[in-house]
């Protein structure tokens, strides 16, 4: 099977908390090791990214590059729609795009703002690059809201697409739609923890995709406890937290006991999902640290090399 | 303090905070916890887990709150004095709701949910589940008799959208950009001058001929109603304000989510509302203290044989890293917002998706600051 770094466009997406933007960096850090110009592009104002690899956080809507050969890109809707006026129309273009009148009629309208992030993240993946200056990147790695509106940001275009019909918005919409229907170019790629919400979010999120024609390529379970102790095991732990009497030794045991079980249950979890993606499904560990820097990060990308 | 001092004389108590961080379930307990305290109370739900809907009997849909029956909470050791209710939004049909409301009347509101911008993009795009929380919110406030609404809000990554949901609507149709878009060769771009009339030509250029004549006649349903819209907001602006009004954070102590809810709060005491409180859960607590880390392997090598004790330790290894990264942000969190306001639910063995597990969330919530301290005391001994 394909990996698909082979695409030009990935969607990460997946439930708030459950490690997406994390994955997606580890994906481009991933990426940019085998050669491929990459870039990670985040919707809304996240700025979780560049925290991992600098302070100054500055110039976030501009391309910046952050280790070798990974770049990111924080997407604005209005400076996309600046930047799409002024390539599309010219003066007339650059005319709207500084109206306030037209910003807020354009922003108000329902969707625009995900239409426009989108059409920016579809200008990022061409390899003619519509912005002055921009080289091509060979991968566009998008970390995409939540799978509730993820869903919802991939099907706006073709939604504009159908509502305008004609004109230039629906053949824009109709472009970016079929470069999202075509799975040789497009990847999405589902992050879930292994717990009941996620798992379910993630399932539902299959299905639509299903229903729309479009590819879900892989899952990552991220967080996965280890499984530090064999079930015949457990018995022994109890027996050791009976007998013993140093406060130590219980809470060390309790402590065992408590991750056995969470362990456990997120097993369950990942098996249920596996049954339903059948296969196409990576294993990511739980991050004992005090937080996600760099090197956690290439940790991660470490443990990817072998799927991806 | 605990959450019955908090919500004390209460009406709305919002529950806000980023994705993840059990913000569903704590809705849920407080909810419970208030009920047991004497209140008719209501939890507003967004999306629950499917098992914690079934606990609560959930799965009916309707779009309004049901009472839980009270056998559901019979075995929960909770005395329940007052009443549960609990409901599950649902988005599409709050928006419906809303126009239905407000639209002069049944045709017109109609005929704005016939037009297809509304019906294919409204409620598709981010912010849209934020207007209808709160649109049920003020609806059950102004309509219903409970004690006290719990809100669980959508999980947004960023929960700011939450407050920023009824200004923005009302910026827009307040503006004279609806009253231009609304009439496009009418008087409004006539009083917006001669300016006007080539932006709106590269606006068609732009955006085609279809699309705006969908969106113009979008913007000119909703615009007949502009000045309830206005009023609507103004109104649920006033309530979120109103000292009947709670906002409760809820976090993780994991750094990201703390972050978010120190932002979070500290935009609430700056923007003047009324900030409550902290649930902070999945709480590592210290258990090793000050004891030499050495020491945990040895206590265990006297009741386990030696590989097991090994990965007994190293699991206790990592459960301390996760311990010393909370105390962390549990400082920071103290520093920032008070210490007095959070309180501390611990990392459980496992998720909450029954009567029984909120009721273990409960002591954690609605105990006294002696019975809160002794239970962590237990819990690290």
């Amino acid at each position: 099977m394909p990996s698909p770094l082979d695409k030009r466009l990935l969607f990460v997406t997946g439930k708030g908390g459950v490690g997406k933007s994390t994955v997606a960096i580890a994906i481009g850090l991933l990426a940019a090791r085998r050669g491929l110009r990459t870039i990670v592009a985040e919707l809304a104002s996240q700025e979780r990214m560049q925290g991992v690899f600098r302070d100054d956080g500055g110039e976030q809507f501009r391309e910046l590059e952050l280790a070798p050969g990974l770049f990111t890109i924080s997407i604005d809707p209005q400076q996309a729609m600046e930047e799409y006026l002024r390539v599309k129309a010219g003066t007339i273009g650059q005319a709207l795009g500084s109206s306030r009148l037209f910003q807020a009629f354009a922003m108000a309208t329902p969707g625009m703002r995900e239409l426009l992030s989108i059409g920016k993240v579809w200008e990022l993946a061409q390899l003619h690059r519509r912005t002055r200056g921009g080289a091509p990147y060979d991968l566009v790695i998008v970390d995409a809201p939540a799978t509730g509106h993820g869903v919802g940001l991939l099907r706006t275009p073709r939604t504009f697409a159908e509502i305008a019909r004609v004109g230039p918005i629906a053949h824009q919409g109709q472009t970016i739609a079929d470069t999202i229907a075509d799975s040789d170019f497009t990847g999405v790629i589902a992050v879930a923890t292994p717990e009941e919400m996620p798992v379910n979010e993630t399932m539902t999120l299959a299905d639509e995709l299903a229903r729309d024609d479009l590819p879900l390529d892989l899952v990552i379970v991220n967080a996965l406890y280890p499984a530090r102790f064999e079930p015949g095991e457990i018995g022994e732990l109890g027996d050791a937290l009976g007998r013993t009497r140093s406060a130590l030794a219980r809470s060390a045991l309790r402590a065992a006991l408590s991750e056995h079980a969470r362990a456990a249950t997120q097993r369950e979890q990942r098996d249920r999902l596996h049954a339903r993606v059948d296969g196409r499904l990576v294993e990511l560990p739980y991050v004992f640290a005090d937080e996600i820097a760099l090197p956690q990060l290439q940790s991660l990308a470490d443990v990817l090399e072998a799927a991806l | 303090m605990n959450v019955a001092e908090m919500l004390d004389g209460k009406r709305v108590c919002v529950c806000a905070g980023s994705g993840g961080v059990g913000k569903t379930t704590t809705s849920a307990a407080i909810a419970l916890g208030m009920a047991a305290t004497g209140a008719k109370v209501a939890v507003v739900t967004i999306d629950p887990a499917n098992r914690l809907a079934n606990a609560l009997g959930l799965e009916q849909l309707g779009n309004e709150p049901r009472r839980v029956e009270p056998e559901r909470l019979a075995g929960s050791g909770l005395d329940i004095q007052g009443e549960l209710w609990a409901m599950m939004l649902d988005p599409k049909r709050t928006f419906d709701e809303l126009i239905d409301r407000i639209a002069a009347d049944p045709e017109r509101a109609q005929e704005i949910k016939d037009n297809r911008v509304y019906r294919e993009l409204s409620t598709a795009v981010s912010g849209s589940q934020e207007l209808t929380a709160i649109a049920k919110l003020f609806e059950l406030d102004q309509d219903a008799d409970f004690d006290l609404l719990v809100l669980d809000t959508p999980p947004s990554r960023n929960a700011l959208e939450f407050l920023d949901a009824p200004g923005r609507l009302n910026a827009f149709l307040e503006g004279r950009a609806l009253k231009a878009f609304m009439r496009p060769t009418g008087l409004g771009i006539r009083a917006l001058g001669r300016g006007a009339l080539p932006l709106l030509g590269g606006l068609r250029r732009i955006t085609g001929i279809d699309l705006i004549s969908d969106l113009t006649t979008f913007f000119s349903l909703l615009g007949d109603m502009t000045s309830d819209f206005s009023q609507r907001a103004a109104q649920v602006e006033q309530l979120l304000r109103s000292p009947g009004t709670a906002f409760l954070l809820i976090t993780s102590a994991a750094r990201e989510p703390v972050d978010e809810a120190i932002w979070f709060g500290q935009r609430l005491e700056s923007d003047g509302l009324p900030f409550a409180g902290v649930v902070v859960n999945r709480v590592h607590h210290d258990l090793l203290g000050d004891r030499p880390p050495r020491e945990v392997k040895r206590s265990l090598a006297r009741v386990l044989p030696p590989g097991l004790a090994t990965r007994v330790t190293e699991n206790f290894r990592d459960y301390h890293v996760l311990a010393r990264r909370d105390e962390d942000n549990l400082g920071r969190l103290a520093d920032a917002l008070g210490a007095d306001r959070l309180l501390l639910v611990p990392q459980l063995d496992d998720d909450v998706h029954d009567i029984e597990g909120l009721v273990r969330i409960h002591r954690y919530l609605f105990g006294s600051q002696a019975e809160r301290e002794r239970l962590i005391d237990d819990l690290v001994a």
